[in-house]
């Protein structure tokens, strides 16, 4: 992170500062709807900058990360159902049952390479799927509606929009931060390593698939910090939220972005989601136009919006 | 005895078409190395061009035929138009793309289809039941496409291991760079094993049309299925394909058919009911998760590139 000034800085500074001050826009605006996309967005970016994390920085390929935001909404929405509303029972269990299922799926899947790899995550996050769906007590398909959010006493107050919104915002920056330590930790030099020679590395004598496997699990759990979020931010969790497609979005916002950027997840996740509203406040099949866009980004835009910033010091 | 046969039957004509579709997506995997996500789009397409032209010309038949090469011709239009581009990108390119033309089918087909499904209804003479034992009687439809597809699936291996294509195909999922450089046309031969594979795909789809509905979405979750097949069976080989395809066929609806009887066994009803659909949904990707565990190139893997 070279603190010079040019238009990646530039660019960054500006979001950093308009979400900073985005409430207080909103406030004065009386625009509720746009504060809620925003939470959304910021969300969702959080969960992108996990799974940059892991395939930007570290390779794999992951194509099930959104399996850990139905993980992370389940523990909050199950454990309210049951009764057990305070935050600070529910968080940490769905951060701890989202790194038990990275600590388990990862384990399985890290033996085995590209494609394989993209195909396993992928069906490990369907059975994920049809697990939730199979939960008849807490709503089957149709999904669990939470009646109370996350209760964390007299610390912060989640049903106020506000914040909630800055509660998500400092999430989303303390996830940069900590992925921003790791990626110029020891730990993460090796993990980039691996990304560009794991044979090499293995031969230096690094236990290679500790490595990944640490690195895996901590990206499950940041996403699943950004579940317990969602859940709280709609008010609800289905399986639906693991659905494979959702996974996919999730590829998106990050290839978008800008693949191992620190900040290209979050650009990536803001232009798709507002480009999504964007064209379906246009016309009902905003697919049509966004499909053909992916398409042409891939064609022509490689590196996402951070490789149009100008050449970076990757990583 | 009845109930087996008959769901026996079943397993092996959902196979059958699973492996229609999947035979397609090991091609182009294992000659042009491209993940095509767009394939489930293929078989939807495939069936929606059935239901319509079936209407427009009267015959079933003449219509599964003109929806087979409008299939065909799709493929190769996409082929041509995007995806040759893509080659020898990173799979996550790959991905990134073809995720964007599910988006852009799905909505094409609503635009232009409306969000209701479709039912293509089966002429006459495919309703009958068929005697296929004394006193067991199967759907002659059903019959027809495990019949059709057996005739495909042998074609397939004509053509592929009998013909000069087929030997250029097999040189081609062996080693690309050579057959390029011995003077092989490698971008024809590469949209012609896309195009190919879309017309499968799209026999999958409009094989499959008159017994579930077809709507928008329907080639996504048989995808999923697809793609677990060809990692089962080792990327780029058919005849892993053609086994994986079958093994999971059956195992689906074995799975479906018998598994809430055997729950009921050992557990209480009630919780026999619900946990039954979610388990023999998860069957499959249980059972690839423990063939990529033990084996992780797959049970049949192609030649080493």
């Amino acid at each position: 992170m070279k603190a010079s000034l040019n238009a990646r800085t530039i660019i960054v500074a500006l979001v950093v500062a308009g979400l900073l001050l985005l409430p207080v826009y909103t406030t004065l605006s009386g625009n509720v709807f746009g504060l809620t996309l925003f939470t959304r967005i910021i969300i969702y970016a959080l969960a992108a900058a996990s799974l940059n994390l892991i395939m930007g920085y570290g390779g794999m390929m992951s194509f099930g990360h959104a399996a850990y935001l139905g993980i992370g909404g389940y523990a909050v929405g199950i454990l309210a159902h049951e009764g057990i509303g305070s935050g600070f029972i529910q968080w940490p269990v769905a951060l701890a049952a989202s790194a038990l299922f990275a600590l388990v799926i990862g384990a399985l899947s890290l033996r085995t390479r590209g494609v394989y790899f993209i195909m396993i995550t992928l069906a490990f996050a369907q059975m994920a799927y049809y697990v939730a769906s199979g939960l008849a007590r807490y709503g089957g398909d149709d999904g669990l509606t939470i009646y109370k959010r996350s209760d964390f006493g007299g610390l912060i107050d989640l049903s106020n929009r506000v914040q909630f919104y800055y509660l998500c915002l400092g999430c989303l920056f303390g996830g940069i931060y900590l992925i921003w330590r790791i990626v110029n930790s020891r730990f993460g030099m090796v993990v980039q390593g691996l990304r560009s020679n794991e044979r090499r590395m293995q031969a230096i004598g690094f236990p290679v698939n500790r490595y990944k496997l640490v690195c895996f699990v901590i990206a499950g759990t940041i996403c699943g910090l950004a579940g317990a979020l969602l859940a709280n931010n709609t008010d609800f969790v289905s399986p639906a939220a693991m659905y494979w497609t959702r996974s996919g979005d999730l590829m998106v916002m990050v290839i978008l972005g800008g693949m191992g950027s620190l900040f290209g997840p979050v650009l990536g996740t803001i232009a798709f989601l507002l480009l999504e509203e964007a064209l379906s406040q246009f016309t009902e099949y905003w697919a049509l136009i966004m499909g053909p866009l992916l398409l042409l980004i891939v064609l022509f835009a490689r590196g996402g919006i951070d490789g149009m910033l100008g050449r970076a010091r990757r990583g | 005895m009845l109930l087996v046969v008959e769901q026996f039957l079943n397993g092996l004509q959902f196979g059958l078409l699973l492996f229609l579709l999947a035979a397609g997506l090991t091609l182009v995997f294992g000659i042009m190395d491209f993940v095509n996500l767009a394939h489930g789009s293929l078989y939807m397409m495939g069936a929606y061009f059935a239901a319509t032209f079936v209407v427009w010309t009267g015959s079933f038949v003449l219509g599964c035929v003109l929806a087979l090469g409008a299939t065909l011709l799709l493929g190769i239009l996409l082929e041509f138009v995007a995806l040759r581009h893509l080659y020898g990108r990173d799979h996550l390119d790959h991905v990134l793309a073809t995720f964007g033309l599910i988006l852009f089918f799905n909505d094409a087909v609503r635009l232009i289809w409306g969000p209701a499904g479709l039912a293509l209804p089966l002429p006459p003479w495919l309703t009958v039941p068929f005697q296929i034992m004394p006193g067991v009687y199967y759907p002659a439809y059903r019959l027809a496409i495990i019949v059709v597809a057996l005739l495909v699936a042998l074609l397939l291996y004509l053509v592929v291991m009998r013909t000069r294509i087929g030997m250029l195909i097999r040189a081609g999922a062996s080693n690309r760079e050579m057959i390029g450089a011995l003077g092989i046309n490698i971008k024809l031969l590469y949209t012609l094993v896309f195009g190919l594979g879309a017309a499968l795909a799209g026999l999958a789809g409009l094989m499959q049309a008159p017994i579930l509905t077809v709507q928008i979405g329907m080639g996504e979750n048989i995808l999923i299925l697809a793609f677990v097949i060809i990692v089962i069976g080792g990327i780029g080989s058919i005849r892993g394909a053609f086994l994986a395809a079958i093994f999971v066929g059956m195992i689906d609806t074995l799975g479906r058919a018998f598994l809430p009887d055997l729950l009921r066994q050992i557990l209480s009803s009630a919780a026999a009911s619900t946990a039954a659909p979610a388990l023999s949904s998860m069957l499959i990707y249980l059972l690839m998760a423990i063939v990529l565990v033990v084996r992780p190139e797959g049970l049949f893997p192609a030649g080493r590139r």
